[in-house]
C-alpha cells in the first residue's frame, strides 16, 4: 500500500512543521495558525488508523471550535512580538536538552520495546471500527461512567470561564484603555473585588 | 504503516510541545503547547486502539478531547482576567494567583 506509506508522511511532515510552528514562531496569532495545520494533518493520521468519527470530531470541534476561541482572545489581547533569542535562564539552556531527552527515552522504549504487535499493521478489524455506531454503543454503555464525568467536566468548565472572566465592580475605571501597565506591575495587586 | 511509526511520530510532537511549555514565556502560547502534548497523547492512544482492534482507546482519545476544551476554557479565562487586572502577559512574573 505505498499511497498509505505516502499519506503517512505527508500528514506526518505537516503535523511536525505544525508543531515547531507553534513552539518556534514569535506572534501568537502565527502560532494559532500554525496549530490548526498540525491539527488538520493529525487529523489525516487518525483517518489512517480507522478513526473516522475522531477525525471529524478533530476538524468541526478543536480545528474549529477551540481555535477560533483562541483566536477571539489573541485578538483581544493584541498578539504582540516577543523576542525568542532572549529568554535567557536556566530553563531557556535546560528545557530544550530535557525535550530532547525525554524524545530519546520515548523512542527506546517505543522501538526496543518487546511488543511484537508493534511491527505489524494491527489487528484484524471489521468494517464498523471507528464508525459513530461503535463509538456511541461504547459510550453509552461500557464507559457511561466516563462519559457522565465529562459532561460534568464541561459544566463546571464553563461556569468557571463565567466566573473568572466576568467583569467585577469597580474594575474599570472610566476612560481608561484596558492594558496591561507593564512598566509598574506591583500597584495592581491590591484586591479588587 | 506499523503502528511504531505512529508512536515514534506521537513522542516527536509531545517533546516539541514539552520543549515549548518549557522555554515559552506568552502563557498563550504555552496553552498552545499543552495542545500538542495532549494531541500526541491522543495519537498514541489512537494508535493502541488499532493495535489492539479495540475501540475503547478511542473512547479515551474522545474524553482527553473533552479535557483540552475545558483547559482551554478555563486558561483563556485566567489570560483574559489577567488582562482585565492590566497584568503583565508573562507568565514569568506571574508566579502568584492572588488578586
Amino acid at each position: 500500500m505505498w499511497f498509505e506509506q505516502v499519506l503517512f508522511f505527508v500528514a506526518g511532515i505537516g503535523a511536525l512543521a505544525g508543531a515547531l510552528g507553534v513552539v518556534m514562531l514569535r506572534n501568537p496569532f502565527y502560532s494559532v495558525l500554525a496549530l490548526v495545520v498540525h491539527l488538520i494533518a493529525l487529523a489525516v493520521l487518525f483517518l489512517l488508523l480507522h478513526a473516522e468519527f475522531l477525525a471529524a470530531g478533530q476538524i468541526v470541534v478543536y480545528a474549529g471550535a477551540v481555535m477560533v476561541l483562541y483566536l477571539f482572545v489573541v485578538a483581544y489581547i493584541g498578539g504582540s512580538d516577543e523576542p525568542l533569542a532572549a529568554e535567557g535562564g536556566p530553563l531557556g539552556v535546560f528545557g530544550p536538552l530535557f525535550a530532547a531527552a525525554v524524545g530519546v527515552e520515548l523512542c527506546i522504549a517505543f522501538v526496543a520495546s518487546g511488543l511484537k504487535a508493534l511491527g505489524t499493521r494491527g489487528a484484524e478489524i471489521g468494517t464498523g471500527f471507528g464508525a459513530p455506531e461503535q463509538i456511541g454503543e461504547l459510550l453509552l454503555t461500557k464507559w457511561l461512567v466516563a462519559f457522565e464525568t465529562a459532561s460534568f467536566l464541561l459544566l463546571v468548565a464553563a461556569v468557571g470561564a463565567v466566573v473568572l472572566a466576568r467583569r467585577r465592580r469597580g474594575l474599570e475605571e472610566e476612560g481608561a484603555a484596558p492594558g496591561p501597565r507593564r512598566e509598574a506591575p506591583t500597584e495592581t495587586l491590591e484586591v479588587r473585588v | 504503516m506499523d503502528v511504531v511509526w505512529f508512536l515514534v511520530l506521537s513522542a516527536f510532537i509531545f517533546v516539541i510541545g514539552a520543549g515549548g511549555v518549557l522555554t515559552r514565556r506568552n502563557p498563550l502560547v504555552v496553552l498552545l503547547c499543552l495542545e500538542l502534548m495532549l494531541n500526541a497523547g491522543n495519537l498514541a492512544l489512537i494508535a493502541f486502539a488499532r493495535m489492539h482492534g479495540d475501540g475503547s482507546g478511542q473512547i479515551f482519545a474522545l474524553i482527553v478531547m473533552v479535557i483540552a476544551a475545558c483547559e482551554v476554557v478555563i486558561g483563556l479565562g485566567i489570560i483574559v482576567a489577567m488582562y482585565r487586572n492590566r497584568l503583565p502577559i508573562d507568565i514569568d512574573e506571574m508566579s502568584e494567583l492572588r488578586g
